[in-house]
């Protein structure tokens, strides 16, 4: 990386980050604006400091439900996508049943799921599974409708069967589709796992920060926001660049050399 | 053979009745739409045919054909792949070669990497098609076509969207290939002078429904070097090929 990349890459998202902090630092001293109200960047940070313990062991809750969530939709997307794609009218006729699932707002199933699992860290995973699913089905199962079929014919010419025509092509085509849900899916789950904690659970982020608002401990609700924020990015990150690992071919032109 | 259901059904190509030699190269031309893409399509299997028969080395074609090799316009490279894979493709899918991949990878691969040095892309085996150009993606295309040794090549256009000068030199390439391993092939093009050069024989097609308007035999003498395209008797043969096919002056 060069000085210039460097400072476009690294210094740039910096001093955005710095600059928010102090805006809203100076937004809260300037109007004098009350704890309980917007607790400036200054009081999160004390209360982050202060409340480190149980705010790490319940963020480790939330990241657990989160990835498992993850990965079981990830296997389900996949396969589902797979099945999707396979053939036009598996597309057509699955694709307004899985437009109509995704449209149900997750935050009322929870419910259902703590009545059918009981309190705990199974709806919180489940609700992280269903809410970001859904973009990897659409995803790889767009990738393969859309394959080209020029390039199925010189597959079909010598003689190769369907299987061979998606182990050879239409799988590796829809890996950069795939990967490029996986960033959207990644935060939805951690959406999915904070809002059942939310609604019915005895550990996690979301549930620390309803204990927080209940005890109007607000800057403990903004050090939970705050924690949020910075795992969304980093699991973000850590997707995107497994995704750039993987299909390094779709990026040519931009980091292709 | 025919595109479409009942009243609708576009006739592509009708009565087309043709005889290829082992170890001829043939050239199907003919106005655009009219049916070569089709025939090619026929041929190779892909599409089954309407009403007639179709026989390839005595056989009639149910399925596609194993011993074709097809190239097109368009590379179709898979963009995963650097060339020396993607040439290896075919052995992936093709019996017997199939079962023999993973005892024999290595060896597959020194032949996909002679076959695509000999068509002059010795430093560019581990590139990725991107990293090409298009004449050295076409070529590495025609290798994928040729590594599994087929009895014929099918090549539909296959150097339709190359510039005049890397034509010429994939002309070359081909004509060379041909004269070396003796394999049929059956060239599907709208340039009358790339038919000419190439070809043992000519077909000419009409308009849809594409029929065979016209056999010719080229005569001219090989090895055919590309000197011989600015004769008389050359010119004189595209002359009247171009006169068959007509259209609008």
């Amino acid at each position: 990386m060069d000085r210039g990349e460097f400072a476009i890459k690294v210094l740039s998202p910096a001093a955005f980050v710095v600059a928010m902090f102090v805006a809203w630092e100076l937004v809260c001293v300037a109007f004098s604006v009350p704890l309980t109200i917007l607790p400036a960047p200054s009081d999160v940070f004390a209360a982050l400091w202060q409340y480190r313990d149980p705010i790490a062991s319940n963020s480790v809750v939330t990241l657990w439900t989160t990835l498992l969530g993850f990965l079981i939709a990830t296997v389900f997307g996949l396969l589902l996508g797979i099945g999707v794609g396979w053939h036009r009218a598996i597309y057509a006729g699955i694709y307004p049943i899985l437009v109509g699932f995704n449209s149900v707002p997750k935050v009322a199933v929870v419910p259902v799921l703590i009545l059918w699992f009981g309190i705990g860290e199974v709806p919180a995973v489940l609700t992280a599974f269903l809410i970001s699913f859904f973009p990897i089905v659409v995803n790889v199962a767009t990738g393969l409708a859309t394959t080209e079929p020029e390039l199925e014919d010189v597959l079909r010419a010598l003689g190769a069967s369907k299987l061979d025509i998606m182990r050879k092509v239409g799988i590796p085509r829809s890996l950069p589709y795939f990967f490029g849900s996986l960033k959207v899916a990644i935060t939805l789950a951690f959406v999915g796992a904070v809002v059942s904690e939310t609604v019915g659970s005895n550990r996690g982020i979301g549930k620390l920060m309803l204990d927080a608002q209940a005890a109007f401990q607000v800057p403990i609700v903004f050090a939970g926001l705050l924690v949020l924020a910075v795992l969304g990015i980093v699991l973000y990150a850590i997707t995107a660049l497994v995704e750039r690992r993987f299909t390094r071919w779709a990026f040519r032109g931009q980091n292709a050399h | 053979m025919a595109y479409g259901r009942g009243t609708a059904a576009v006739k592509a190509v009708e009565e087309v009745s043709l005889d290829i030699a082992k170890g001829e190269f043939i050239a199907v031309v003919g106005p655009s739409g009219c049916g070569k893409s089709s025939l090619m399509k026929l041929i190779s299997g892909l599409h089954p045919p309407a009403a007639g028969i179709l026989t390839v080395e005595g056989k009639p074609v149910s399925g596609p054909l194993k011993s074709v090799g097809m190239a097109f316009q368009n590379s179709n490279l898979l963009p995963w792949r650097t060339a020396v894979e993607n040439v290896l493709l075919p052995l992936e899918i093709v019996e017997p070669y199939r079962s023999r991949m993973s005892a024999e990878r290595p060896q597959y691969r020194d032949k996909a990497l002679r076959l695509l040095e000999s068509v002059g892309l010795a430093g560019f085996t581990d590139k990725h098609p991107w990293e090409l150009s298009g004449g050295m993606q076409q070529r590495a295309s025609i290798c994928r076509a040729l590594v599994h040794e087929p009895d014929i090549l099918m090549l539909d256009e296959p150097f339709g969207a190359l510039d005049a000068f890397t034509r010429e030199e994939l002309w070359c390439t081909l004509r060379d290939i041909q004269a070396e391993r003796k394999v049929t092939v059956m060239l599907v093009t709208h340039d009358l002078r790339e038919a000419v050069f190439l070809a043992d024989t000519v077909y000419v097609m009409s308009n849809r429904p594409g029929r065979i308007l016209k056999r010719c035999e080229v005569g001219l003498a090989r090895p055919r070097d590309l000197e011989v395209t600015y004769t008389q008797p050359f010119q004189d043969i595209v002359h009247e090929l171009r006169s068959l096919i007509g259209g609008r002056h």
